[in-house]
């Protein structure tokens, strides 16, 4: 019961002193200066009629929102002794892992540039920037030769370091039995069974109305689509992010779906956010750095080429390249098991004192980073709020998938929890696979890496999207990846390479997603 | 058949007959929709002959604008119309006006002009203009252009859409569910310094492909769903609905423009390509119809749109596979229509009269129109669903 009530105290006043430093403080106190000209509020009992002001007002929900936000984005502290390392990720392996995988990529930045004898950063000549200015829009257009620039690595270079991970406390000396795991994750982490995955996803099950399922034209409109859409309505009117959370679990309506997910994330959209975003255009346009020539290269490699994304090309420059010079990102690395990199004034190596992370952000960016912006461009046109999302998203979820940690979404327990499943689920097909040299999860890895977005049609990706903000969670992705797997099971007993089997899985744009999530937890016989 | 073909083969001195067993893919005078200034012409004698009856559609608002039917941009025909095009220039002098040939087709021969001077040749009074006979190949149709056109992702950008009409009279026909949006390469300006670079305002893939961005795989297309989902996302489902509706409206309403002049030559069908721009405050606007839409196709996805649209195409028009027969009531079975949906059917809208509601969901399945009838009145708009 103690133990309780100091980890209560310590949270609330984490939380606190979060708040206190952030602008809702300065708005709310404003707010409770101006409200004592009121009449309804007097001297004797001020305390009490200011609280009934604000919750009359919406202020007291916009304070419950942020609140709520901090809760679902800030891992509780586990122990009131922990090291800040522990926040970041409990396991001394993984964390050394991630130090020399860093270390790695770190290198080969590095000798990219020396290669091409391109500084890191510099500073962009008058003219230049000019030029670049009244070309903001339209950056797409322009074609600096990049030939000579590759990715800093691919998903798959990132597979082969979690491939060989190895926890040293663990010696698994049993010979090869039945429990073994077949898989390429040989880490003992925990992750959930289907039951466990059943609780945890009530709300998909089968006697529950789904976006995605119960929307389709065979089934009336009255039967659920249209009261699902009126409780949305009503969620938003009232500003609540926990109703909101809890509502699209069932999925957003496409009109609603802007705004909740704006509501979910917490984004206010204020006049003090959209200056923000305009400094870091002011950044772009000073100083050019060597990582927007990576930048560049991947929205030329992935977006521009696909079918759904090709049309914002423009937008996910303005992003990206402000994202990449925004220090309020560092912020996420507290309970990030990575650390960004640092990058030393020339000349002066080794010396802390002219020591800089770089980039900015401290976030390198991989092949196909630039599709975590893209499906976000269906829902913002306005470039600040598309910004503002997209950071959010980036230091709740996406950094998850690209980051050695023990976290139950972090990319290690998706990976053991996708062949988990598949092994225990679907034991013949996971054998076969294995027997022909076509481990799953190197076909599934990409998948889950990019959040499937660029393999799914974005309606399909944006419900998908809803329930990973819905449950706070990105399990879906594994839970998604095995039923895929169980969908094309009947094709996949035939192939007898890795080059067919991956031919089988090729193109997912066809899929429906809700109907394969909720047929492989609840409907398949275990 | 090719639309020369078709000329030959209905031209009054060949005296061709076809026989029973033999169905083509054009109408006889399908021009009257498909030229531009025949189009246009048709349907403004089908605006006035509804004022005239007094009818509800052709109801005007206090600008003179007709509130239904208003979805062509103001056009004139060159040179036959000239003065009246000066009259209207000059009352809004900054505009832009785009100038378009009446008879080809891919963009050809297309320019936009914003000055009367650029357009001299065209001037009836011209006494340096050799121009002088008004052979059909040489008509120009000038229309007001639509500067502020609906950006996604700073493109202009139109819609092609298949619509196939298996009979004029009774009006019988359907939609193809799978048109496309053509984007340009280029980013779009109405500065008058770029009134000149046809990649920034044509969407025509043969125009679009020799541009330097135009890229192969996904060949500056967008799906219609696509559209759909980034409107619904961005503005909202009611106008979004809206705009779809009013799109399917545009097209009945032009093709019941031209349906009593068109030669309904029990032998015929015909699959239009509809091109439609939409523009910034979510009206769609006519630009013109096509007789031979490209069938060609510029990525692997095109492909397989383009060999779905002929499979279905065929399947309406020549039932089971089998020889046809002209005298058979042209009416196929639901299960046959693949990715085609009924559009309008005068026939079922004329048998079910006025007070049949239809329960379909917005903009999806469309069904047979049973409340279109003209007396419907004021509610007309509201029961098209």
């Amino acid at each position: 019961m103690l133990q309780e009530e100091s980890d209560l105290s310590l949270i609330i006043a984490h939380i606190v002193q979060k708040l206190k430093g952030s602008n809702l403080y300065a708005q709310l106190e404003r707010q409770a200066w101006t409200s004592l000209q009121r009449p309804e509020i007097k001297l004797e009992s001020l305390k009490e009629d200011i609280k009934e002001f604000f919750k009359i007002s919406g202020w007291e929900k916009k304070l419950q929102n942020a609140v709520y936000s901090e809760l679902s984005v800030f891992p509780l502290p586990s122990h009131p002794a922990a090291p800040p390392e522990h926040l970041k990720e409990p396991l001394v392996y993984m964390r050394k892992a991630q130090g020399s995988w860093e270390k790695r990529i770190l290198k080969s930045l590095n000798s990219m540039c020396t290669e091409l004898s391109i500084p890191l950063a510099r500073k962009r000549p008058v003219g230049e920037q000019k030029e670049l200015l009244n070309k903001w829009n339209e950056m797409g257009t322009d074609e600096p030769d990049l030939s000579l620039f590759r990715p800093v690595y691919a998903p798959k270079d990132f597979l082969e370091v979690l491939i060989n991970l190895r926890n040293p406390n663990y010696e698994n000396g049993d010979s090869l039995s039945f429990r073994t795991h077949l898989g390429l994750i040989q880490v003992p982490l925990k992750v959930k069974d289907i039951p466990e995955l059943k609780e945890f996803f009530v709300e998909l099950s089968l006697n529950t109305g789904q976006l995605g399922i119960d929307d389709s034209t065979q089934v009336p409109p009255e039967l659920f689509e249209n009261e699902h859409v009126r409780i949305g309505q009503k969620v938003l009117e009232e500003q609540d992010s926990a109703a909101a959370q809890q509502y699209i679990r069932q999925g957003s309506p496409t009109a609603l779906r802007a705004e909740l997910w704006t509501l979910i994330l917490n984004i206010s959209g204020q006049s003090e956010d959209i200056l923000y975003y305009e400094q870091l255009k002011a950044n772009v346009i000073q100083h050019d750095l060597l990582v927007d020539s990576l930048i560049y290269k991947d929205v030329k490699l992935t977006a521009s080429n696909d079918d759904y994304y090709f049309v914002f090309e423009d937008y996910l420059y303005q992003v990206l390249l402000c994202f990449s010079r925004d220090t309020s990102v560092l912020g996420h690395f507290a309970y990030n098991s990575a650390s960004p990199p640092k990058s030393y004034i020339r000349g002066k190596l080794g010396l802390e004192e002219y020591a800089v992370f770089y980039p900015p952000n401290g976030v390198i960016p991989f092949h196909g980073f630039s599709m975590y912006v893209a499906p976000l461009c269906f829902l913002y046109h306005e470039p600040s709020k598309l910004y503002q999302i997209f950071r959010e998203m980036y230091v709740r979820f996406f950094f998850r998938l690209h980051s050695i940690s023990s976290h139950p979404s972090g990319i290690v327990s998706l990976c053991l929890l996708f062949e988990t499943l598949l092994q225990t689920y679907l034991p013949q097909l996971f054998y076969h696979l294995r027997e022909i040299g076509a481990q799953p999860l190197r076909i599934s890895f990409k998948w889950m890496v990019r959040a499937f977005s660029g393999y799914l049609a974005t309606d399909q990706l944006l419900l998908l999207w809803d329930r990973i903000l819905g449950y706070n969670s990105l399990e879906i992705l594994a839970v998604l990846a095995a039923a895929v797997f169980a969908f094309r099971a009947v094709n996949l007993m035939e192939v007898t390479s890795l080059a067919a089997a991956e031919a089988v899985l090729a193109d997912l744009s066809t899929l429906k997603v809700m109907p394969l999530l909720q047929i492989f937890l609840f409907a398949t016989v275990t | 058949m090719s639309v020369q073909t078709i000329r030959n083969v209905f031209s009054v001195e060949t005296g061709y007959r076809l026989s029973d067993d033999q169905i083509v893919n054009h109408f006889p005078n399908h021009y009257e929709l498909t030229r531009k200034d025949l189009m246009v012409k048709n349907i403004k004698r089908y605006r006035k002959e509804l004022e005239k009856e007094g009818s509800p559609l052709a109801e005007k608002d206090e600008n003179g604008k007709y509130l239904y039917l208003d979805f062509v941009p103001v056009t004139y025909m060159l040179p036959a119309d000239y003065n009246l095009f000066v009259e209207e220039f000059r009352k809004s002098p900054s505009s832009t006006w785009i100038m378009k040939p009446c008879g080809k087709a891919q963009g050809k021969g297309i320019f936009l002009i914003n000055k009367l001077s650029q357009i001299k040749k065209w001037s009836r009074d011209s006494k340096t203009s050799s121009f002088v006979s008004q052979s059909s190949k040489e008509a120009y149709v000038i229309s007001l252009y639509i500067n502020n056109p609906l950006l996604i992702g700073g493109r202009k950008f139109d819609l092609r859409l298949y619509v196939l009409v298996s009979t004029y009279r009774p009006l019988r026909c359907y939609m193809y569910k799978l048109g496309f949006c053509r984007f340009c390469t280029v980013k779009y300006t109405p500065s008058t310094s770029e009134l000149d670079n046809m990649f920034v305002h044509l969407t025509n893939v043969a125009i679009q492909k020799h541009g330097d961005d135009y890229n192969h795989i996904h060949g500056g297309k967008w799906t219609v769903s696509n559209l759909r989902l980034y409107l619904e996302s961005t503005r909202g489902k009611e106008v979004t609905s809206k705009l779809f509706d009013e799109i399917h409206w545009i097209i009945v309403q032009s093709l019941k423009a031209v349906a009593p002049v068109m030669n309904n030559d029990k032998h015929c069908f015909e699959c239009y390509g509809y091109d439609i721009i939409i523009d910034d405050r979510l009206k769609p606007w006519l630009i013109e119809v096509n007789a031979s839409p490209s069938l060609t196709s510029s990525t692997a996805n095109d492909r397989i749109l383009k060999y779905n649209l002929i499979n279905d195409t065929l399947n309406i028009a020549v039932p089971n596979g089998e020889i046809p027969d002209c005298k058979w009531n042209k009416s196929p079975p639901k299960e046959v229509l693949g990715n085609y949906e009924i559009l309008y059917d005068e026939e079922l809208a004329q048998g079910d009269g006025a007070d049949r509601e239809l329960r379909s969901r917005p903009g999806q399945s469309l069904g047979p129109k049973g409340s279109r009838s003209r007396d419907s009145g004021r509610t007309v708009l509201t029961t098209w669903k």
